[in-house]
Formats: C-alpha cells, structure tokens, sequence
C-alpha cells in the first residue's frame, strides 16, 4: 500500500513540475522577460520530471492485477459518492506516456534553446511557458484516471497547440493555421465530450477503472454503446488527424520546428491513439466500431502517404507522414492489436521527433522549407546521420524500432482478417520508405542549389539533441531486436511477414533512389503516368476545399443569416418599442402648456364631470 | 330669509371667481379671483352654521380668513419677484413649467 501511495505522490511530482514552471514563467514578469531566466526554469523542471517519471516506472514494479493503478480525489460531491473524481492513474501505458512526454519535451526544450536564439526575449520566455504548460497538460491527459479529467487536459494540450501554432502570430498564415487546427479539433472534441457525458448517463461513472470493471463483468448497459464508443472515437479522429480531420496537421507546421517535433509529432497528435488505447475495453465491446477505426486508420495512412509523396516542403512531408503512421497506430487499434499501436507510438514518438529535429538541421542551414533548393550535405556526416537513422527507422529497416512495431501492426491487421486495410498498409510501407528517401536524397544528397554549408555554423547543441535521440532510438532498435531474437518468431503473424515488410521498405528506398540521386527514371514519367492521381494530391484529394466551402459557405451563411435575425428582429422589435415610447411621450408632452389657467380649466371640468356623475349616479 | 338663498349667493360669487381666475390674464387679477372662490366658500360655512344651530362652520371660516390672508401674503411676494425677474405679470407669458 505505501508503494502505491508513494508511486501516485511520485506521479503528482511529475505533474507538478511542469505546472509550477509554468506558473512561475507566467506570473513572475521579469523571469519571463529574460530568456536565459526562462529556459533555465523550464529545462530544471523538466530534467527533474523526466527523472521522476523514470523513477516511477522503476519503481513502480508489478502492479496487483485486480487492484485499481487509479489514486482519486473527489471533485464534484454528490448525494452516493462523488460525481467526479480527480486523480492519478499510473498503470503501464500511462508510465510509458509520461517517460516518452518528459523526454521528448526535454530534448525539444534544449533544442529550441538554440534554434529559436535568435528570437527577441520576450517572445522566448513566453514560448518556454507554453511548452511548461503543455507539458503538464500532456502528462495529465495521461495519467488521468477518468474521462472528464482526461477531457480537461485534452482541452489544454488543445490549446497549447493553438497557442504554439500561433506563437509567430504576426505571420497571418501561422495565424490563420492556429485558428483552422483549433476548430478542426474542437469538430472532434464536440463528438468526445457528448460521448462521455452519455457514456456517464449510461454507466453512472467516469473512472476508467469502474468502466473497464463494468466492461468486464458485462454489466455495462449495452444500448447505445456503439453511438457512445463512436462519439468518444470522434474525438480521436479530430486529435490524431484521421481522415477527414486531418487537414490541421499539415498547416500546423506553421509553428516553430522544435514545436512541430514535440506537439504535432510526437505527442499530443498521439492523444487520440493513447485514447482508444486507454479505452479499449470499452471498444472491445463495439466491434463495428472497431472495424470502423481499422477501415479509417487505413485509409487515412494510405491518403496521406501519397500526399507526402508530391508534397515539396520538409516540414509538410513529415507532417503527412505523421497523418499516416497515427493511420497506422489507430488501424492497429482497430484490429484488436492495441499494444502494437502503442508500441509503435512510442517508438514512433522518438524517431519523428528526432526527424523534426533534423529537418530544423537542415531548415537552419538553407534557410528554405523546399527540399528542391536544399542539397550538398554528403559531407557532413554529423548532419545528416540522425535524420537518415531517423529514416531508415520510419521506413522500417531493421535493426531500428520502426521496423519491429510496424511488423507487428502489419501482423495485427492480418490477424484480424482485415485483408483491405492490410493491403493498404502495406502500400503505405512501400510510399512511406520511398517520400522519406525522397527526402534524404534531395535534402542531404542533392545536387539544389542550396549554399555551401560550410558557412554555415549549426549550434553543436542541436546535433548534440539529435544524436541523443538517435541513439535512443537504435538501442531501442536493438533491444526489441534481441528480444525477438530471444524469444522466436511471435506466435500468430505468418512467416513471410518479415521478409514481406522488408521487401516493401527496400522497394521503396530502392525506387526513391532510382529515381531522385541516380536519375534512372524521371519522376516527370513517373508523375504524367500518375496524371489523375498526381493531379489530386497535389491539391490534396480536394478536402481542404471541401473544408474551406463548408466554412465559407455553410458557417458563413449561417452566421451572416443569425447576424440579419439578431440585427432586425430582435433588435427590431426593441428599436420599434422604444421608438414607439419616445413618440407618445412627445404627443403627451403637449397637454403640459405651463400656463397655470389651462390647469384651472382642467381641474373645474374635472369637477364638472365628477359632479354631473355624481348626480347621474345618485338618480 | 332661506338657506336656498345664501348658497345661491354663494354659488354666484363662486362663479364670478372662477369666471376671474379662468378669464384673466394679470396675475394680481387670478389671486383676487381666487379670494372670490374662498369667500363664496365662507358664506356657505357661515350659512349651514346659522341654520344647523353650530358654531363648528363659524370657527371654519375664521380659519379658513387667517389662511386666506396668509396666501394673499405669499402669493402677492410670489408675483413680485416674478415680475422683478420677467418684468411681466402676464399670465400668458408665464409658461415656464410647459413639457
């Protein structure tokens, strides 16, 4: 018992440090107006977070299986117990979240310490209060214990990302990028908070432990399960950019570099993920719903694949391709295989951030997001080595992560029986291999125009944090690697599968070689054979202006026709009363001549008449 | 002589004093109406007082004297200053309270 008490105590530790960085930024103004001031707190509570957070899960041990990892306080009181509870759950995966979260945002807070230097003070405190913010809020997104704290913190790591997105807000596109990626979210978010609040109507808790209890013992009321789970799933839809909420992510690389590699990489776009992964016994009870996320996570990750494949600028490469590896978290979900999702979250969370890191390398040094104006990096080995480790682990090559958890997903789908999100996964392995070589060989190895980088001096802290995730990365590559070499071949997934996926990451790497450094095919070939398709991707499948429509037409007219009600009806009717008050008053001012013998004349008739009905009403 | 004939007397002057105040256009000339009213009005008290055998309307109308007097006192000073100030005592002219 003192463990476990000891491990929430730890948990609220990890929590409270980014919250009292924050605090501190946000209030004390002198401390936010100097940057080293700022940086230096921030960075403090974050190595003191991630220290605890590796604390926890080291200590943590074994948890009793049938005992709540839940710690709760009650929050809104009620007659029977309380309505809401407020707390910390600390369990395997929300460990695994709050180690991945720390690290991550400590990386990305060294790296912004150089890349963002040349910024004015001001502007750099504020960005490090932001991060400390999102940095509690993410932590607490996951380790709440029910869904309306985890909605709380889904709100905030929400508007971490406006706020970020936005954080050049004299740039009217990252301005306009900020509004457009908080209004597709909150499309999703409307869904997920009326799910749970039906969901709490249905069951009577938000506590993910009674849940998943009630789930188990069935005594869940099955009624309108689905439309709930369906809600809730919306949710995750609008966070993890599944089709057809993807569209924010590619614009939120409007943000800063280091923000689009912790917030729209590595973490909060893993929400939904983390999400369906947190609630899947209740999903498990909804199969159609799960076929639904499968078919969806599929789909999205192939549409985005061949949208990265023609887009031009790095950071939006990546961004598609994060729209598609979350495809593949959530098609792993969906085909009952949560854990290999969520291992390839993690993994995943590591080598994109370490791929933002890198393209911010490379951003820095050409001073360009066209990857057909970079080039010439051959060598300089120092620069490119972790973005292409970066590479090869999101193409799948092993001994690196990508290629295990990936497996592993593509096993999942198989399992289940699921042969066209299979095929479609399977293709996306192939593209996915071949827009990130694209990119390395136009980016590092091309021959752009781009200038010599000699002169150009890249902070050594920047490469320091990349190398850093690198070799995260690759020993965690090698340790899964040694696992699997341990234990055999897992159980269900056909033989052929490794060789399968090998073969479709090679393919792709091969054909992006072929095609951008040894110039075998002509990608002008390529693309007029492609016509149709190459057409549509480039102006991305028309969904953003199916978007823009909707608002400009449908919201718009909306608003502009409520605007005519509230202008001309309601105000209407109060503009006709008072204008009616103002008119009588004027006739009736009339009556009042100021000339005392009128109110003598007035006073005797009113005598009169009361004389004349006295005497009518006496006969 | 009848009770009939006082107030009838008294109804007179009352409508002479009424006819005044409505009619004229001097302000001196309303108060004297207004002392007409009053007077008609103290006829009949002393009237109903000789033919009821009560000395109570008497006692009225000795008030109602000192009242009178009081009110001739203050509204002749009221005239004055008007006049001072609009340098008129036209009741026409008087307008100052119109809406």
């Amino acid at each position: 018992m003192s463990l476990r008490v000891g491990s929430a105590g730890v948990a609220m530790l990890v929590l409270a440090l980014p919250f009292a960085s924050f605090l501190l930024l946000a209030l004390v103004r002198p401390l936010r107006r100097s940057a080293v001031a700022a940086a230096t707190v921030s960075i403090t509570a974050m190595v003191a977070a991630v220290g605890a957070a590796f604390w926890l899960s080291w200590h943590a041990g074994r948890r009793v299986p049938l005992q709540s990892p839940s710690t709760t306080w009650s929050w809104i009181p009620a007659d029977g117990g309380p309505m809401a509870t407020v707390g910390v759950m600390v369990d395997e995966i929300s460990m695994a979240m709050a180690m991945l979260i720390t690290f991550v945002s400590l990386m990305v807070q060294i790296y912004s310490w150089a890349y963002l230097h040349d910024e004015p003070r001001a502007s750099l405190g504020r960005y490090y209060a932001y991060h400390s913010l999102f940095a509690f809020s993410m932590l607490g997104l996951v380790l709440s214990p029910t869904f309306i704290q985890m909605f709380v913190f889904w709100e905030l790591v929400g508007l971490c990302s406006y706020l970020l997105i936005g954080f050049w807000y004299d740039r009217p596109s990252a301005a306009r990028a900020a509004v457009k990626a908080f209004w597709i979210t909150k499309l999703g978010d409307l869904g997920f908070v009326a799910g749970i609040v039906m969901l709490w109507a249905a069951a009577g808790t938000f506590d993910f432990w009674d849940l998943f209890r009630m789930a188990n013992l069935g005594t869940l009321p099955h009624a309108g399960l689905p439309l709930i789970m369906f809600l809730i799933y919306l949710g995750a839809v609008g966070k993890s950019a599944q089709f057809p909420l993807h569209v924010w992510l590619p614009d939120a690389m409007e943000g800063p570099t280091p923000v689009s590699a912790l917030i729209h990489a590595a973490t909060m776009v893993t929400a939904g993920v983390f999400l369906v992964t947190r609630a899947f016994p209740l999903f498990l009870l909804v199969p159609g719903v799960l076929t639904l996320i499968a078919w969806v996570g599929a789909f999205t990750a192939l549409l985005a694949a061949t949208m990265a494949c023609v887009e031009t600028d790095i950071k939006r490469v990546l961004a598609y391709s994060t729209v598609s590896q979350l495809g593949y978290m959530m098609a792993a979900a969906g085909a009952e295989a949560p854990g290999a999702g969520f291992n390839h979250l993690l993994t995943h969370g590591v080598f994109k951030a370490l791929l933002f890191l890198g393209a911010g390398i490379v951003i820095h040094v050409f001073h360009t997001n066209d990857i057909f104006r970079m080039g010439s990096l051959r060598g300089l080995p120092w620069l490119w080595g972790p973005f292409v480790i970066a590479t090869l682990a999101l193409a799948g090559v092993p001994p690196l992560p990508g290629f295990f958890t990936k497996e592993a997903i593509l096993g999942g789908v198989l399992e289940a029986r699921l042969m066209v999100p299979f095929a479609m996964l399977a293709l996306t392995a192939f593209l996915t291999a071949f827009y990130m070589f694209r990119v390395v060989f136009l980016a590092f190895f091309g021959r752009g125009p781009g200038d010599a980088p000699a002169h150009h001096h890249v902070p050594g802290l920047m490469s320091g944090v990349c190398w850093t995730l690198a070799a995260l990365s690759v020993a965690t590559g090698v340790a899964m690697a040694r696992q699997v070499l341990r234990s055999g071949h897992h159980d269900g997934a056909p033989a052929w599968l490794p060789a399968f996926s090998l073969a479709l990451a090679g393919g792709g790497i091969v054909l992006a070689w072929a095609m951008y450094q040894r110039p075998l095919i002509d990608p002008a070939r390529v693309a007029g054979a492609l016509a149709p398709l190459d057409w549509a991707a480039r102006r991305r499948y028309g969904i953003d202006a199916v978007f823009t429509g909707l608002y400009r037409f449908v919201l718009l007219a909306f608003s502009r026709l409520i605007g005519w009600l509230d202008r001309y009806v309601v105000d209407g009717v109060l503009n006709a009363l008072s204008a009616l008050t103002l008119r009588a008053g004027d006739r009736l001012r009339r009556i009042q001549s100021g000339l005392p013998q009128d109110y003598v004349y007035g006073v005797a008739l009113g005598a009169l008449v009361l004389f004349v009905l006295a005497q009518w009403r006496l006969r | 002589m009848p009770l009939s004939a006082y107030l009838t007397l008294a109804a007179l002057v009352f409508a002479i004093g009424l006819f005044g105040v409505l009619t004229r256009r001097n302000a001196v000339g309303i108060l004297l109406g207004i002392e007409l009213m009053l007077n008609a009005v103290n006829i009949n008290l002393v009237a109903f007082a000789r033919f009821a055998g009560d000395l109570a309307g008497v006692i009225f109308a000795l008030f109602t004297i000192a009242i009178t007097v009081a009110e001739v006192a203050v509204g002749l000073a009221i005239v004055i200053v008007i006049f001072r100030v609009r340098r008129t005592v036209e009741a026409d002219h008087l307008d100052l309270l119109r809406g």
